[in-house]
């Protein structure tokens, strides 16, 4: 998560679900939380009934907004125009201007007031775009976003952000500016050039008549939002925001969050009680797969992947443009070498890199995207899928299955049959003489391992906010189904097998990788238990477990596989995440035994801002952490996200020489990650397409962009391609807005669902939810069969028509949006056509995340031609 | 640290006596009167209580068929679907336009998870000739799946709808409040699974208490809609049913979520019913006299 790591420090979600019972207004953007979080939807009721406002920002009315006190509409893709509206708003309000509060908030806390280089142009005065933007290149170079007369390295566990820089060590000399002051700034906010008047600037275009113009929302009811935020926000008040993949799978999707992260620092609600962000995950252990992690670009704990386009060469070099000077990530070190002999045992040596060489280095973009055409275009032969069903959950499902066809092997470790399994014979393409190859035609030799469930085998799932929960087994898995870590390790352990009598350098990291964990029981299942251990970190050679990170050493004697989950196991006979010890009614409601959440065990993190500049609870409603100036140490309902014993009143001392990591850092600062220890209100570096967030529209849309002159995001990352086009603004082919998404019923791909007979009767085939107007317009009546189809093609389903989908009127033109559950495939019980196949490949330029919330269609009344193209039942 | 008395007790051993304590905030005694006080104000419609229900009664599901009928594909409740979500869009202003104000809580998509009422006293249980229909120690009715000769005179009777035979083995099938789990010491399967307490598990007495408490909460809201059906004195506690076990909170008229009005118990139709039959007979006898005699 780019956009919270980028502002805060960490990509992750800021606060707890159950705090958000503590909030004065919750806002659910992006996010059909009801639905597809019910569970933590809980703590939203709570709050209502302590009295709290529940608003709905949302392209269709959903069973979130039902329960809601306003519900906003908006067109797809049209979130930051509603943001910045916010932005625009609240920063003239009178409130804001005249309450303290904010001041003292934004001023300490937040870059607000930080001065920016002399150079930086927004994209108010450049029609779309900033300032540094290579048309060639289709990239920024950010020198001029910086601050003035330094280099800001960003909090994204990479600190090497100047690939337009040709001398790495003139980086490197400018980032040590933060060592001998701090940054430039002006606390009276007066400065042109500083972060404030930027915001002033660049969000005057925001008005209420332009968020409704380009969002659809009614003015009235997007000011109603505005000041019911503001209305609860301050020193007795708070207000937390929800978001989900409604906002991630966007092409703009960082920088959506990242508008909503700017208007909780201008409100002041960041690290305290009943605010934050709170980025709902979409699987139940997704947040684990970003820290430990499944990414390519990441190392586990959000360390940098090394990378054969940066300056990565040797360990040295690595380590030295890759560790910021200031901000907590100046331990880097520590934590990459206790990585590496977790990894290489006994044969890592400050003599050999510490076997840095023997990790691979990214020499492109390897997301599932780029993946996906790569495979198509065979330049990938052998595919293993773990828990993933791109047929259905990729995007362009018809080219995802040219490219299976493409591969020589492909492993898929499934509880059931799943569409990605089964394409070679079930595909609707396979058995017509349409685009796809026929059955026997497709050479991929294709191996079904099954899969345990998760009462099948223990473990922990990280959920969404950073809670690491132990569960224990409870039944063996039947026949030869086996867990992920027993197929994972005894691969390993084979892979080594067969290795063992190689010199070739290259296998070297295979035969000396530590692959130790004992086995038990007769399938000689690993010990998660160990693994877990291993994560936490013990120290080296003598594995005594360690509980905090600060324990981490950079001369090899501890090991560490994710430093963040460090006390996560921190005694040999305490797992931490199997605590299951909730506080009573009566006590702090921050349940720190009940499971153990990242890092150290803190709850709400940033929560240093839950009390003033001098360490004083803001008020007694919203006391939380506060300094304790007898004992000299920060004190709460929570572990401090802080130096424990730093006073608010410290001041780095910079004529006493350079000062490193936090010690650069005042008494004042939250944010003890990023390198000045503020929140990034103006982001200099570490994202791709903007300091600020900015309205572009979907790279599939029906008008042109309202704002500015450059009509989508300008780095985009696309694939034009024959077997992936993408519709032209406006194209009159395909005049509709589409948006896909998910049920409470079903889960994701809908594998353990759809074959589930309960949870498949509930919502048993595909459907498309149409507004009443089109249907009238098109002559549709409720469960008549359409044909929705784009340029990739074309697929069947009924129609569902319902007035919780509404027409938009956007820049004076009518715009029809449908909306579309993506779960159903051939497979199961509950069936439907793949609605990716509609999608295209196109990606965020941080994330490469697609845009399968708003891109473009047509649709007609009928059936597809070729019945046997539908897999639905007539 | 405060930490739960109940989460020290029972850390290793995995059962919890009485778990319903700590998950319902109830302690299930016989002799005691137990039931559901259903708040649709709560309820977000994402049927995790039909599915525990399903689950735990190990009950087949339905025909795989979308309804059309918003995101209902049940329909309704039958001898193998004991829990029910109801879907009621109501998004439409007279005008034609959308509806863009809300009301706190549920509002403009009703959302209502129905069950069996569990009366007092049952129109079903006075219908069953076998006694296969009961009383259990927890003021509950539930059939005895072995004493049920399916004869079917409990379905009719039921002014709900409820009970339904099922066609595989011909008998009478309902929700039994779990009798086994309450036995247990444990909640319902659809109450505990509930993530926002729409479906709340009781002492009824408790409950109604409760209950009314969230009625004057939620009119002082504004919600001035919200009443209760089914409660002692309240709307569907009618015509000799004296309360429903399982009662509702509504916040429109009952036939919006497809309840009856005014249920009854059958038997008090049985004397007005009888008595016409009587004078009717009586009428054609003295009809009959009449022709005799005037002949």
């Amino acid at each position: 998560m780019p956009s919270l790591g980028a502002t805060f420090g960490r990509g992750a979600a800021t606060t707890t679900q159950w705090d958000i019972a503590n909030a004065d207004c919750v806002v659910i953007m992006g996010s059909n939380m009801a639905e597809n979080h019910p569970v933590a939807f809980r703590f939203v009721m709570q709050a209502k009934e302590k009295g709290a406002t529940i608003i709905h920002a949302d392209p269709r009315f959903t069973r979130t907004s039902a329960l809601c006190d306003i519900y906003a509409p908006v067109r797809a893709g049209s979130d930051i125009a509603f943001l910045g509206g916010l932005i625009n708003y609240i920063i003239n309000s009178e409130r804001w201007q005249n309450d303290p509060f904010f001041h003292e908030y934004v001023v300490n806390y937040t870059n607000i007031a930080t001065i920016i280089e002399d150079d930086f142009k927004d994209a108010s005065e450049l029609d779309g775009l900033f300032s540094g933007w290579e048309a060639e290149k289709l990239s920024y170079n950010v020198d001029s976003w910086q601050y003035r007369g330094m280099d800001i390295p960003a909090t994204l566990a990479e600190a090497y952000v100047h690939p337009s820089t040709d001398d790495p060590d003139k980086m490197i000399e400018k980032q040590q500016e933060l060592t001998r002051r701090l940054p430039p700034s002006d606390p009276t906010l007066k400065n042109p050039k500083c972060v404030y008047q930027i915001l002033k600037r660049h969000y005057a275009p925001y008005t209420p008549e332009m968020v409704e113009r380009v969002t659809g929302c009614p003015k009235e009811t997007f000011l109603k939002v505005a000041e019911t935020l503001l209305k609860n926000a301050g020193r007795e008040r708070t207000g937390a925001w929800c978001y989900a993949v409604g906002w991630t799978h966007h092409t703009t999707g960082v920088q959506m969050i990242r508008a909503a992260a700017i208007v909780q620092c201008l409100l002041g609600n960041i690290g305290r009680p009943g605010g934050g962000i709170l980025a709902l995950r979409g699987h139940c252990s997704i947040q684990g797969s970003t820290d430990v992690p499944t990414l390519y670009n990441m190392l586990p704990g959000y360390l940098p992947q090394p990378s054969a386009m940066k300056p990565h060469k040797s360990f040295g070099r690595y380590v030295e443009v890759e560790t910021p000077p200031t901000g907590w990530w100046h331990n880097f070190p520590k934590y990459i070498i206790s990585l590496l002999r977790a990894w290489y045992g006994d044969a890592a040596s400050p003599h050999n890199e510490w076997r840095y060489q023997w990790i691979p280095k990214m020499v492109a973009d390897h997301s599932q995207e780029p993946m996906m055409l790569a495979i198509a275009d065979g330049l990938i032969r052998g595919l293993l899928l773990i828990g993933q069903n791109p047929v259905v959950g990729g995007h362009n499902s018809k080219l995802v299955r040219k490219g299976l066809a493409n591969l020589e092997w492909m492993v898929v470790r499934e509880t059931f049959e799943n569409e990605t399994a089964s394409f070679w014979y079930k595909s609707p393409e396979e058995d017509t003489n349409g685009a796809g190859a026929r059955a026997q035609d497709i050479q991929t030799e294709i191996f079904l391992l099954p899969a345990a469930l998760p009462g099948e085998k223990e473990g922990s799932f990280t959920n969404t906010q950073r809670l690491l929960q132990w569960h224990d087994k409870i039944v063996d898995p039947p026949g030869d189904c086996r867990s992920d870590l027993w197929f994972m390790f005894h691969l390993g352990k084979r892979l080594k097998q067969l290795y063992a009598d190689s010199h070739a350098p290259e296998d070297e990291p295979i035969k000396n990788l530590t692959w130790d964990y004992p086995t038990q029981g007769a399938q000689d299942e690993p010990s998660a238990d160990a693994v877990l251990k291993e994560i936490n970190g013990y120290t080296w050679p003598e594995r005594k477990q360690i509980d905090d990170f600060k324990e981490l050493k950079d001369d090899g004697s501890t090991a560490c596989g994710v430093w963040i989950y460090t006390g996560a196991y921190p005694r040999a006979d305490f797992n931490h995440a199997r605590s299951r010890k909730p506080d009573a009614p009566d006590g702090p409601g921050t349940h720190l035994d009940w499971g153990f959440a990242w890092p150290s065990n803190r709850r709400i993190m940033y929560n240093r801002a839950s009390a003033d500049a001098d360490g004083k609870p803001w008020s007694e409603r919203k006391r939380y952490m506060w300094w304790d100036a007898d004992k000299q140490q920060w004190t709460g309902k929570d572990n401090p996200d802080f130096s424990s014993s730093k006073a608010p009143s410290y001041r780095p001392d910079f004529t006493q020489g350079p000062k490193k990591g936090v010690d650069a850092h005042d008494g004042k600062s939250p944010f003890m990650m990023s390198a000045d220890g503020k929140a990034w209100i103006f982001v200099p570096s570490g994202l791709k397409d903007a300091p600020l967030p900015t309205h572009y529209e979907p790279v599939e849309s029906p008008v042109r962009n309202p704002m500015y002159r450059q009509q989508d995001n300008p780095p985009v990352k696309k694939w034009a391609r024959s077997d992936n086009v993408y519709h032209d603004v406006g194209d009159p082919q395909y005049p509709y807005v589409i948006t896909t998404y998910r049920l409470t019923e079903h889960h994701s791909g809908a594998i353990p669902t759809r074959f589930v007979p309960s949870l498949a009767e509930l919502q048993p085939e595909g459907f498309a939810e149409i507004p009443p107007e089109l249907a009238a317009e098109k002559n549709i009546a409720n469960l008549d069969w359409i044909v929705i189809s784009t340029a990739r093609g074309e697929i069947e389903g009924r129609a569902l028509v319902t007035e919780r989908l509404r027409p938009f009127e956007i820049a004076g033109r009518r715009i029809y949006q449908i909306g579309m559950p993506w779960h159903f495939g051939w497979q199961g019980y509950a069936t439907g056509d793949v609605v990716n196949v509609l999608s295209a490949i196109v990606g965020d330029p941080n994330t490469t995340i697609h845009e399968g919330k708003a891109f473009t269609c047509n649709l007609r009344k009928g059936r597809l031609q070729l019945s046997s193209q539908g897999v639905a039942q007539s | 640290m405060s930490v739960h008395p109940r989460a020290l007790e029972h850390t290793e051993s995995g059962v919890i006596p009485q778990e319903a304590e700590l998950t319902a905030g109830a302690t299930i005694e016989p002799g005691r009167s137990y039931g559901f006080f259903t708040d649709t104000t709560l309820c977000i419609g994402c049927k995790a209580c039909e599915v525990a229900c399903k689950e735990w009664n190990e009950l087949p599901a339905e025909e795989f068929k979308l309804t059309g009928h918003s995101y209902d594909n049940t329909g309704a409740l039958s001898a193998t679907t004991w829990r029910h979500v109801t879907f009621v869009e109501k998004l439409s202003e007279t005008n034609g336009a959308r509806a863009m104000n809300l009301q706190p809580f549920q509002s403009n998509w009703l959302m209502m998870s129905d069950v069996c009422k569990h009366c007092s006293p049952a129109p079903c249980l006075e219908a069953c000739p076998t006694g296969a229909l009961f009383r259990t120690e927890f003021d509950t009715v539930v059939v005895q799946q072995d004493i049920c000769n399916g004869c079917g005179y409990c379905v009719p009777a039921c002014p709900f709808g409820v009970v339904e035979l099922n066609v595989p083995d011909g008998k009478a099938h309902k929700c039994t409040l779990c009798y086994d789990r309450l036995k247990g010491g444990l909640e319902p399967a659809c109450a505990k699974a509930c993530p926002t307490d729409s479906i709340q598990f009781g002492e009824l007495s408790a409950l109604h208490d409760r209950a009314h408490k969230r009625v004057e909460s939620l009119h002082a809201h504004g919600r001035s809609d919200a009443y209760l059906y089914g409660a002692p004195d309240t709307a569907g506690a009618t015509n000799g049913i004296d309360r429903l076990n399982a009662f509702f909170l509504l916040t429109d008229r009952p036939e919006v979520y497809n309840l009856p009005p005014e249920p009854s118990l059958p038997s008090r139709r049985v004397l007005p019913s009888l008595l016409t039959g009587l004078a009717t007979m009586a009428g054609i006898a003295i009809a009959a006299i009449v022709a005799l005699v005037g002949e």
